[in-house]
């Protein structure tokens, strides 16, 4: 009795152990099951992620990836022609060198300038720096003053602050509630010591869209020299340097569908603009921007741009379609939100948005499975809102509640309704638990509270 | 149709492009690659000058082999799936 029973057990806790596990799983599934389904108020307020897979991607104007056919143009760059573009005693040197002027050809035939005009550098940060740095000190001499906007990026307003510790002057000019420029406001502005406005074409958080051939022409008239910060602009509206009177332009690789990296300046040669080098070196480009010129990233650059010029009216015809699908299911289901800048003039492909009463980092949490930014990248971390919205007169808690939204190239319709739903439900959501969205609903202004001091 | 170029020779040409713009693994580049060969030959559609006709079917040759050593890079680095392609 006793050896069977010794023989026997483990016999029966190895096959009857497996069964009894599962049965047991399967038991607390259906245990949690009824729990989350019988408490309602569980599950309004519940951040479930019930879908899995990679978040969408509306972050078009932090960066976009990479067009396959830019990557087709750059790999043999990549991988069989490395020569040094400015070797001139060898056939590799020579190759390179062509993949590069040809590069620049297509960036300059873009903005209609003339490919001579055109500097290669590592970025739109680093035009602009060569722009606004390079142009004040080298009329430093005989000017210094120096104007810009409130909404500029954080690069062209660092520059500028770099400048006013050199001694200089810089005007920040106001923008409307609308985030566009007063002309009133940049024609008094400018006086006979003003060597340079910087003004940005499209603004990269709420997508305002500057008038910049009215700029250029004042600019013109007060024979001032222009710089456009076109970051966000070339490729995506149309732009000619000539027509409009720019005398400098920065430009960036990654925002068109290029490689990260590169980026290009246009510097007018007649009448020339003169700028003082930031970086010392072999006098590449000109002298302007030492440094080899990277063949590949470069190439990327130009095919991207090439690529934009044929895409820009066909792009920008679904940017509308999609920005205007987008905002209808919005506004449809939801009141209380409020778009940032202009709705007329700015890029449709980047929406801002402040949904009243919905903190927006909390907001931005939830939508976990859509890759979205309250700002630009570069202040993301931090929990400031953004001086761009404060610019443009925006309520401290409005500025706290935005979201933009970047459509690009390769969003489809299917992706703008799955967010446009998801943000209707998470922004009902968060409001369900606010006291301030209580509040609102039964007839109480906000505005009027005197909220006690502690 | 002109001479030198058949209907056929279109046809194939937009059929082969809209199967391999279904082989792109990323979703993004797939939706974007059929929406844009669609409406490319959609506009083309009017076209009558021969030589206009040739330059585009030239065209649409070169992006047919951009494509086809794409798909292949594409499917060497893929991801998981997009929250959206799981819904499906």
């Amino acid at each position: 009795m006793f050896r069977l029973r010794k023989n026997i057990l483990p016999i029966i806790s190895k096959t009857f152990l497996k069964p009894t596990q599962t049965s047991k799983n399967k038991l607390v599934i259906y245990l949690q099951g009824r729990r989350l389904l019988s408490n309602e108020a569980d599950d309004k307020y519940s951040l479930k992620h019930e879908e899995v897979g990679r978040p969408l991607y509306f972050d078009a104007q932090a960066t976009t990836p990479v067009d396959p056919r830019v990557l087709d143009a750059m790999l043999p760059y990549l991988v069989t022609y490395h020569g040094n573009p400015h070797s001139r005693t060898h056939a590799y040197g020579w190759e390179s060198e062509a993949a590069v002027e040809k590069a620049r050809e297509q960036v300059a035939h873009l903005i209609g300038a003339d490919p001579k005009e055109i500097v290669f550098t590592s970025g739109a940060t680093e035009s602009n720096n060569v722009s606004v740095k390079g142009v004040a000190r080298f009329y430093a001499p005989r000017k210094k003053h120096v104007i810009t906007t409130q909404i500029e990026h954080k690069c062209v307003l660092d520059s500028c602050r770099a400048l006013e510790g050199e001694g200089f002057k810089v005007t920040y000019l106001p923008v409307q509630e609308n985030g566009i420029i007063k002309l009133e406001d940049l024609e008094q502005a400018i006086t006979s010591e003003t060597s340079l406005v910087s003004i940005m074409a499209v603004n990269n958080e709420i997508g305002v869209k500057q008038p910049i051939a009215d700029i250029g022409a004042l600019c013109k008239s007060k024979k001032v020299f222009f710089h456009t910060d076109a970051a966000q602009a070339i490729g995506k509206v149309p732009l000619n340097v000539n027509k409009m009177n720019i005398d400098l332009m920065s430009i960036s690789g990654h925002k068109i569908y290029g490689p990260k990296g590169i980026g290009a300046l246009y510097i007018r040669r007649r009448p020339r603009v003169r700028v003082e080098p930031i970086q010392s070196g072999g006098g590449q480009e000109r002298g302007m921007r030492s440094g080899t010129v990277p063949t590949a990233i470069t190439v990327g650059l130009g095919a991207a741009c090439e690529l934009a010029e044929r895409e820009m009216t066909y792009d920008h015809a679904w940017m509308e379609k999609l920005s205007q699908r987008f905002l209808e299911k919005i506004f449809s289901k939801l009141t209380h939100v409020i778009r940032n800048g202009d709705p007329e003039q700015s890029y449709p492909g980047c929406i801002n948005l402040s949904f009243a009463y919905v903190e927006g980092e909390s907001l931005l949490m939830a939508l976990k499975d859509v890759a979205l930014s309250s700002g630009s990248a570069c202040t993301s971390a931090s929990l400031e809102p953004s001086y761009v919205l404060r610019a443009i007169g925006a309520d401290e808690d409005l500025a706290h509640s935005s979201i933009r939204f970047g459509f690009g190239r390769y969003t489809t319709a299917e992706e703008v309704d799955y967010t446009a739903e998801k943000t209707i439900r998470h922004v009902e959501r968060l409001r369900e638990m606010s006291p301030l969205w209580e509040m609102v609903q039964e007839g109480v202004d906000i505005k009027t509270i005197q909220w006690s001091q502690h | 149709m002109s001479i030198g170029v058949t209907k056929m020779q279109i046809l194939s040409l937009y059929k082969s492009l809209m199967r391999e713009s279904q082989k792109f693994s990323n979703y993004n580049f797939r939706s974007y690659a059929v929406r844009r060969v669609r409406d490319a030959f959609k506009d083309s559609k009017t076209l009558s000058d021969p030589k206009l006709i040739k330059q585009e079917l030239s065209f649409a040759k070169a992006n047919l082999n951009i494509i086809r050593r794409q798909v292949i890079i594409g499917d060497m680095y893929k991801t998981d799936k997009l929250v959206i392609e799981n819904l499906q």
